[in-house]
């Protein structure tokens, strides 16, 4: 068979590809960004003949995803964890009607916080929360195969389902098997049925009953997955695993010279009950090795009585897994020596820099010259200017979501007498900056909003945004900012750093909120 | 090859490892190993420190390497490859590029010093000034890395033919800068041979 190399996020693409994907929305986010780029270069070439968009956000990606389901597209959504959190007001509710094109959500966390803000989220919780079936692929291989599985999953059960990587099966790269990608039709249709896509009580709550049916069903079809499998020989010491957490288990064993027993969980949601149960039945010792927030570690603790119970008691429960932390708690549990050699050293470290001719320096150098750092409180968004952290620019005294630099602010302005500059890209002003904006002007509070208007979404790889110079019928931010209300308004090129200096001063004593577009492409764009 | 082959390489956000990444892993396919890698992507890339793992041989789990199971570490720039030196033990090989990127407001962290800690690992440290080579024979050094892996080819020191590590050059390299890469290719066997 063909073999290819493919990062994971590439193999999710392929193995929608194969199941013939019509309709794909998503919104950029590190670990799962290559989702979106790769369809992205499919679509333009005119290799993906179905229909891919960027959305603003999340929850109107997903909520185009329901529209194309509900219309009997085959519809895969992607996004980061944070995404999840985003999109989960459209989410839920579409567990309740269900599909009617197969639909795959895919979600990549970020253990270790490589790329992301805010905080390490495990997105293993929703799927408690929304019922949602849940595969975790370890490798690129198996999320071609847990793709594809998914989408089988979604048209048997009629239910959207979610594939779940971490940042080391996403940016993990192997060669994986290749297989034909179908012919597939564009155009679906809706065909009205108000029973089924309008989740008003009561009749929400059969609803709900109906859900939890189909994920009593699907319980049954998870105990006999092949994608749970156990290997090894008896042992009263086994082992209980998931996601890329086997990889590091097996690359142990080998280490070690241990042969123990191992499931590896491929379906968390629901989980294969009935296979764990006979898998752990007469363990003396049981060790669950999962990321983040003991999720299998619970669920084993309630139905193991007599096991001693090994997990978050020996590994860490913040920061991911790396092959060694895993060897040394499975030594300690077989008693076994493994030991390290460590050498300490000392160098700083090296923050990442905004690339040299970036907009963004003369924006943050205006803005020192402008205005007093110790008496200006400095807010700060997702984006690129996240850098405005670290040195030499220190000027962020708070970071939250996407969108949240206005809220924010806004809280700050009604609640104190200070002054406060926000800064919100492009990208994230239309992601969710907008509705704070409006708050601002209808609750009557005045931060000074610096959007800075580079023309992309950079920090993920050079995106178009609707405002982006390369997207036919761009939609302009001045005209947004000024139906929202706001009367001090200026766009200026922070080139030009007289009137931007000037302009800062001026607008910051403002009794109304303000806003100044600083306008001037990022170098990629340019360079274009 | 019986074992498999570990390899770490660091750098800073820019210096092309990623680039690196998929010529070995190129090379690898060529030659029928099994491989896994891994790499970081986003925010991490901004110039900031960058670590790349690449495994090969019979049957690849995990796509991050062991510390203390490295085979070879690869240094881009001088003062990160101190930051992999736990992923050494005392027969990795080193081949370091002999070039400092200073760290913003930072003091470079002097050669001896850098050389004095990896021998706490290993001795086994392969200076080599390819960005100042490449400088002077092409007038950029942007193919320092290409030159590291070509060298390190010829040499035996990663298990991957030169004729395999050519052709996933080619195979990787966008046409137009294609002859440049050859030409470090080549740059590196004629100056391994005098060593």
């Amino acid at each position: 068979m063909k073999k290819r190399i493919l990062l994971g996020n590439e193999a999710i693409v392929q193995g929608a590809m194969e199941s013939g994907v019509q309709f794909v929305s998503t919104f950029p986010g590190t670990p799962a960004s290559e989702i979106g780029t790769t369809f992205f270069k499919l679509h333009q070439e005119k290799k993906f003949k179905g229909h891919f968009e960027f959305s603003i956000n999340e929850k109107v990606a997903m909520e185009g995803g329901v529209g194309a389901s509900f219309s009997g597209l085959k519809t895969l959504v992607a996004m980061k964890h944070f995404g999840l959190n985003v999109c989960s007001e459209a989410l839920i509710p579409f567990l309740y009607t269900g599909t009617k094109g197969p639909t795959v959500i895919a979600v990549a966390d970020d253990p270790s916080c490589w790329s992301s803000a805010q905080s390490e989220q495990n997105s293993r919780g929703y799927s408690y929360l929304a019922h949602i079936p849940t595969l975790e692929p370890s490798d690129p291989q198996e999320c071609k195969d847990f793709t594809k599985l998914a989408f089988s999953l979604s048209e048997k059960f009629k239910i959207p389902i979610m594939v779940r990587t971490t940042t080391r099966v996403s940016h993990q790269k192997m060669p994986v098997e290749i297989q034909t990608i179908p012919n597939i039709k564009t155009i679906g249709v809706f065909v009205r049925d108000v029973k089924r896509f309008v989740t008003m009580p009561p009749r929400v709550l059969e609803m709900k009953n109906e859900l939890l049916e189909k994920i009593e069903k699907i319980s049954k079809i998870a105990d006999i997955s092949k994608i749970n499998y156990a290997s090894g020989p008896k042992n009263k010491t086994v082992i209980v695993t998931s996601g890329v957490s086997y990889l590091y288990v097996m690359e142990a064993m080998k280490e070690l010279k241990v042969n123990l027993p191992v499931l590896k969980v491929g379906f968390f949601y629901p989980l294969p009950k009935e296979k764990l149960k006979r898998f752990i039945k007469g363990a003396k010792k049981i060790l669950i090795v999962e990321e983040l927030e003991p999720y299998l570690e619970k669920e084993i603790r309630e139905i193991s009585s007599k096991a001693q119970i090994f997990g978050k008691n020996l590994l860490p429960e913040t920061g991911e897994f790396s092959p060694e932390i895993v060897t040394l708690a499975i030594a300690k549990i077989v008693n076994k020596k493994f030991k390290l050699k460590e050498v300490k050293i000392s160098v700083p470290k090296r923050f990442p820099q905004l690339c040299p001719g970036c907009p963004y320096w003369l924006v943050f150098g205006a803005v020192k010259k402008a205005l007093s750092l110790k008496t200006t409180i400095f807010g700060g968004d997702i984006g690129c200017y996240m850098l405005a952290d670290f040195p030499p620019h220190s000027i962020q005294d708070y970071l939250f979501c996407m969108g949240s630099s206005i809220g924010i602010a806004h809280g700050i302005k009604k609640s104190s007498k200070q002054k406060l500059i926000t800064f919100i890209g492009d990208g994230t002003f239309f992601h969710a900056g907008i509705p704070a904006l409006i708050n601002t002007v209808f609750n009557k509070s005045n931060p000074l909003i610096i959007i800075l208007d580079n023309r992309i979404t950079a920090m993920t790889g050079h995106q178009p945004n609707p405002g982006a110079p390369l997207t036919p019928n761009g939609i302009k931010i001045e005209n947004i900012v000024k139906a929202c209300g706001v009367k001090n308004l200026k766009i200026i090129d922070p080139i030009n750093q007289k009137e931007f200096i000037e302009t800062i001063k001026n607008f910051s004593n403002k009794k109304e909120v303000s806003v100044i577009i600083a306008r001037r492409p990022c170098i990629f764009v340019a360079k274009k | 090859m019986n074992k498999n082959f570990n390899i770490v390489i660091t750098g800073t956000g820019g210096q092309g490892l990623i680039t690196l990444l998929k010529i070995i892993s190129e090379a690898v396919i060529l030659e029928g190993y099994d491989i896994k890698t891994s790499e970081l992507h986003g925010l991490s890339q901004r110039g900031g420190s960058v670590e790349v793992h690449i495994r090969f041989g019979k049957k690849i789990y995990s796509p991050l390497v062991t510390k203390n199971k490295a085979d070879l570490i690869i240094g881009l720039e001088m003062q990160e490859i101190l930051r992999a030196i736990n992923f050494a033990n005392s027969k990795t090989i080193f081949l370091i590029n002999q070039h400092i990127i200073p760290i913003p407001l930072e003091k470079p962290v002097p050669q001896k010093q850098i050389i004095k800690k990896l021998e706490m690992q290993s001795k086994n440290i392969l200076l080599i000034p390819a960005s100042q080579i490449c400088q002077q024979e092409f007038g950029k050094s942007v193919t320092a890395g290409i030159y590291l892996l070509s060298f390190a080819s010829f040499k035996g020191i990663i298990p991957l033919k030169p004729q395999s590590m050519l052709s996933a050059i080619k195979k990787i390299i966008p046409k137009k800068y294609f002859e440049q890469n050859k030409k470090t290719f080549e740059l590196a066997e004629e100056n391994g041979k005098k060593k």
